[in-house]
């Protein structure tokens, strides 16, 4: 049986002082997926983050989030839906601990003393608890990130390059562990980034933005082939450079 | 696990917010200075000049503790603005808004939270300095009984108000704004008559001062302090023109998001 789709974009627009930052996108993410969103800088992915985390008011067009609209309603749906940037910081002087305790109370977790407990447990960071967070490494910052992210078992998260400025023995610990986390909860993930192979790894569906519109929608291995290319890191330059169609539309 | 249910508005959301704030005032020795520091030079230099006056002029100068009267009073009223719009910029400076925006956290429950911190910060500032103005001048603040209640309950409304509306302004404008936070009230200091009389102003500006609350307080102070008489009528007339001013406020503010909201403002947050 059919279930309502966790995101549905219809016919999304933005436009900031006569610039057209995202023209027309429509998708629809089924509940328990996890979707990369592909696009080079500008391409308008973080402006549709925002707009489904309710934070931009589109222009025209509907988002919805668990069935409900988050241009009117947003804090109906809030509490089920989480998002980790490593552009949005935590606050430097409070320890992690403190953080957390803010953030679960702020999402209405049930035993936050327990619940950081166990996320910090599960992040390996449960001997840092009580060091300040501006004290601690970019690696640490981003794992700090994700445990608030996590607190309140989001239904949906939303992921903005998540990995970005790790080395890369800590990013690919990174999506372990994200990719944990929604085999156990069967969350919905939204993944904005610039690392082809983590969107490989993670997403089993790939949509790919430029100039603020939908070039290409489809799983990992449909675009390779369809590219005839042998890495998505290939087929995302085709894409933004506009250097080549699809063979099968070539075809 | 079920998420938490839905709720329009949630003390706890509250409480979150007041712990964040206390978590970082008490992190910081030099914030906790500067809550007493300035109401303190200020109290000394007017109380000061108080007992000059006292010993060289007439009888309304003379009036007992008029100058540390206002000086206390006036700093309910500025450092609660402040106290409310230094909480909400510590999140802009933090980079922290796009955590709050995006979380459950409500627009009525963040303003609650900024209101009670207003006070936190107020009492940690003006309670030492009152006893100082005791210690050294023999003004007690809190002689004036019931009428410091009122006079306390006008005075932060307003603050609170030009608080909301200042919060509003940086929202929609990143830091630029920040400047407003530090000088809009001031703009009242000469309007409101913390010092003089309404009569003193030219027949045209009093009517821009009657339509200020701290107006109706600085007057009451004054009668209170040199004809004992406790004007209620002037206390329910600030009441009146506070509610207009916080209802305007919360509109303004509202609006100022909205405005954030279609610009992509909350996106960055900055300057």
């Amino acid at each position: 049986m059919p279930t309502d789709p966790a995101i549905a974009v219809d016919q999304l627009v933005k436009v900031y002082n006569n610039v057209t930052a995202v023209d027309g996108i429509s998708f629809a993410l089924e509940a328990g997926s996890v979707t990369g969103l592909l696009g080079g800088n500008g391409a308008g992915k973080t402006t549709t983050i925002a707009m489904i985390m309710g934070l931009v008011i589109p222009t025209s067009g509907r988002v919805s989030v668990l069935g409900t609209d988050m241009t009117l309603h947003r804090h109906r749906v809030l509490h089920r839906m989480n998002f980790e940037s490593p552009y949005v910081e935590m606050p430097m002087r409070l320890t992690i601990r403190q953080n957390l305790t803010v953030f679960g109370m702020l999402y209405g977790v049930d035993n936050v003393a327990e619940r950081i407990g166990q996320v910090a447990a599960e992040l390996e960071l449960t001997d840092l608890l009580d060091r300040t967070t501006g004290k601690l490494s970019a690696g640490q910052k981003t794992r700090v990130s994700l445990a608030k992210s996590l607190l309140n078992r989001p239904e949906v998260l939303l992921l903005d390059e998540p990995t970005a400025s790790l080395d890369p023995d800590t990013a690919d610990w990174v999506r372990g562990r994200l990719e944990r986390y929604r085999a156990e909860r069967g969350a919905t993930v939204l993944l904005a980034s610039h690392n082809m192979s983590e969107v490989e790894r993670l997403c089993e569906r790939v949509i790919i933005m430029k100039g603020g519109r939908i070039e290409d929608d489809d799983t990992p291995q449909h675009l390779l082939a369809r590219y005839g290319r042998r890495t998505l890191e290939e087929v995302f330059l085709d894409v933004v450079r506009g250097r080549a169609e699809p063979r099968e539309a070539a075809q | 696990m079920t998420a938490a249910p839905f709720t329009a508005y949630s003390p706890r959301r509250v409480a979150a917010m007041v712990l964040r704030y206390w978590y970082l005032l008490r992190s910081s020795w030099a914030r906790l200075i500067e809550l007493v520091y300035w109401p303190a030079v200020q109290m000394l230099m007017w109380g000061f000049l108080q007992l000059y006056i006292d010993q060289n002029a007439g009888f309304f100068a003379r009036a007992g503790g008029i100058f540390i009267g206002a000086v206390l009073l006036w700093d309910i009223l500025f450092r609660g603005q402040l106290g409310f719009a230094v909480s909400f910029l510590e999140e802009m400076y933090a980079r922290n808004l796009g955590n709050l925006m995006m979380s459950p956290l409500r627009a009525s429950e963040f303003i609650t939270a900024l209101m009670i911190m207003s006070i936190v910060r107020l009492a940690i500032g003006l309670v030492p300095v009152s006893l100082l103005a005791i210690a050294f001048f023999g003004f007690n603040l809190y002689g004036l009984g019931f009428a410091l209640a009122a006079f306390f309950a006008n005075l932060i409304l307003t603050s609170w108000a030009v608080g909301i509306f200042v919060s509003g302004l940086v929202l929609r404008n990143g830091l630029g704004a920040e400047t407003f936070a530090w000088s809009l009230m001031f703009l009242l200091l000469p309007l409101a008559c913390v010092y003089y009389p309404v009569s003193v102003l030219p027949a045209w500006l009093q009517y821009v001062a009657w339509a200020l609350p701290p107006t109706y307080v600085f007057e009451g102070l004054r009668a209170l302090v040199i004809q004992h008489v406790f004007r209620g009528d002037l206390m329910l007339q600030a009441l009146v023109v506070n509610a207009v001013l916080m209802v305007a406020a919360v509109i303004a503010f509202r609006m100022l998001v909205d405005s954030a909201r279609r610009q992509g403002s909350l996106l960055q947050s900055g300057e």
